[in-house]
């Protein structure tokens, strides 16, 4: 009892003594979410003006606000097919991804099984290559396959990075739920399929958001391969807008405003898994 | 959590096991295959066995991109780590703000790398960029496409700007598992500030921290596409990081072998430290 009257006494004192160290933080906050803040600023402010006024006049906002880059890119079907292209594939990922890794992150977090850790880690490593070393080979087999320029053939070249995340993301998230709720599940004469789609998902829906999220993020963030697999038809976003380098000069505010949009359908998303951001990143782990 | 064994397990893993073999060993053995052997063209290959491995380990264009890889790495975790820590101790604890500094510091995160390059190849300019502009109107002649260290400096205020908020959420994450009883102790025997980072929340974060450091450093060992659009790999070889490298000798020049040689020297590099990543994790997870 003691103890509590003397900390609720020391409360007050101590936040009017923190009172300076609190404004310092608010300080470097601000500095540095101005860092994060004022290269995008710049994206949005070119992507608001005429190109004549980018390139003749220097100002901090524009000076006769215009739309017109933003109804280029959502009127004329090669700029905005990209968009298309880039969200088919990007979903088709995502489903792909997180259906796969269920099952296999439950068999990780439950059970040992012959050579479940050489599989652990080797599954990791998928997650750790350098897309660089994939792009030939890929570019061959899907040729070969006859998938090449096609949604499926870059959604399962994602498959290497972003399955081996989902299974990592699914697995710290399902060792958190106790093994008894299993137990009692098959006692009470669930059948596996039933008991893992009526019991188990509902109880892990925060991580297989959690995955979705990163499945869908870090297939949309990625160029390299997308660009090395796809010719016309596919085409995504991020290779679209290398159109805008033409013979007269580069597009500005066109590509200003194709940048801001790519940024979009993330900035949506986000506020709901910010609570789970570090986890996903640390892949399940944290 | 206790595990029983149970070999059944695997067809559950059966799936992840037949797609990620389609998707990574399939084109692994491809490049094996490419860097033993070489051809003259029209698909006729003979064996070529250490050729390109050791021409490859004599020629100076790998070991200078390793150098500069190396260099990259290193610069941007020293920069990045302690002000990703420090940006962490700052932030809001709870509350309405710290909803909103989570977002905007999550942003960088989910821009597309490419959109990442345009975004520093535009601020930088020198003509139509707020970085390159004022830069040269306060007298600096900084124009990243010129001059080397330019471009150097632009490149990791870049990777700065993209990445030091996954460091800090990471830290973040760590601090919140710290009860409140330790800093209750640590007031009671009258701890300066110094010392409840050094012994309270260093310690603590330790185990995040170091999976920042390793995330860190794959990712930025294997960085392609923002430096790409910034700077192209120049001016001349100066950004010419490891991808970088590699991509030029596969898909600009066509060099199979030296580039599949190439890739597997790289992907060994790639598994030790995956291998030490997931040392570390393994021994959060027991700790945990």
């Amino acid at each position: 009892m003691a103890d509590l009257t003397a900390t609720a006494a020391a409360t007050p004192r101590s936040r009017s003594r923190a009172l300076p160290r609190v404004k310092g933080s608010v300080i470097i906050m601000g500095l540095y979410l101005l860092f994060l803040m004022l290269p995008i600023y710049w994206l949005l402010n070119m992507s608001l003006k005429t190109n004549a006024e980018i390139t003749g006049t220097f100002s901090l906002w524009p000076q006769n606000l215009t739309f017109q880059n933003y109804v280029t890119i959502l009127t004329d079907p090669s700029w905005y097919m990209g968009y298309v292209n880039s969200l088919i594939y990007v979903v088709m990922n995502t489903v792909i991804s997180v259906a796969v890794a269920l099952p296999a992150a439950y068999a990780f977090s439950r059970y040992h099984f012959m050579g479940d850790k050489h599989l652990f880690f080797w599954l990791l490593t998928n997650r750790m290559a350098p897309p660089a070393v994939f792009a030939l080979p890929f570019f061959q087999l899907y040729s070969s396959v006859s998938l090449f320029d096609t949604h499926i053939a870059v959604a399962l070249a994602h498959c290497l990075f972003n399955v081996p995340l989902a299974v990592w993301i699914l697995e710290g998230f399902m060792r958190g739920v106790p093994k008894e709720i299993d137990e009692t599940a098959y006692i009470d004469g669930y059948s596996f399929p039933r008991f893992f789609v009526k019991i188990f998902m509902p109880l892990i829906s925060s991580g297989i958001g959690v995955a979705a999220f990163f499945c869908f993020m870090f297939s949309w963030v990625e160029l390299l391969l997308s660009r090395t697999l796809t010719s016309v038809n596919a085409k995504p976003i991020a290779a679209t807008m290398t159109r805008t380098v033409g013979a007269s000069g580069i597009d500005w505010g066109v590509l200003a405003a194709a940048g801001v949009l790519t940024i979009v359908p993330g900035a949506l998303v986000i506020y709901f898994v910010r609570n789970y951001i570090a986890k996903g990143f640390a892949l399940g782990r944290v | 959590m206790e595990k029983t064994v149970n070999h059944k397990a695997w067809f559950l893993v059966l799936p992840v096991l037949v797609l990620v073999a389609f998707s990574a060993v399939i084109p692994l053995m491809t490049v094996v295959n490419y860097a033993f052997q070489d051809t003259f063209g029209n698909n006729v290959f003979f064996w070529h066995g250490l050729g390109w491995f050791e021409e490859l380990l004599a020629s100076d264009r790998m070991w200078n991109a390793l150098w500069r890889q190396l260099a990259f790495s290193g610069i941007i975790l020293a920069i990045e780590i302690p002000l990703g820590v420090l940006v962490a101790l700052n932030m809001p604890k709870r509350g309405v703000w710290a909803s909103v500094v989570l977002v905007l510091m999550s942003l960088p995160l989910l821009i597309p790398w490419n959109v990442v390059g345009t975004i520093w190849q535009i601020f930088g300019r020198v003509d139509i960029g707020l970085l390159g502009y004022t830069l040269n109107s306060l007298g600096i002649s900084y124009n990243y496409t010129q001059n080397p260290a330019h471009a150097w400096a632009t490149v990791i205020v870049m990777d700065v700007w993209h990445w030091t908020s996954l460091v800090a959420l990471l830290a973040y994450a760590g601090l919140q598992s710290i009860p409140d009883a330790y800093y209750q102790a640590a007031k009671i025997d009258q701890a300066s500030r110094w010392k409840v980072f050094r012994y309270i929340e260093l310690p603590k974060m330790a185990g995040v921290l170091m999976i920042a450091v390793l995330l860190r450093f794959m990712d930025s060992f294997m960085i392609y596409t923002e430096p790409f659009v910034v700077t192209g790999g120049g001016p001349g070889n100066a950004t010419t990081f490891l991808s970088i490298d590699l991509v030029k000798m596969a898909l600009g020049q066509f060099d199979l072998g030296p580039a599949a040689a190439f890739s597997l020297m790289y992907f060994l590099v790639i598994l030790l430290i995956s291998w030490v990543f997931y040392t570390v994790m393994t021994n959060l997870d027991k700790r945990g």
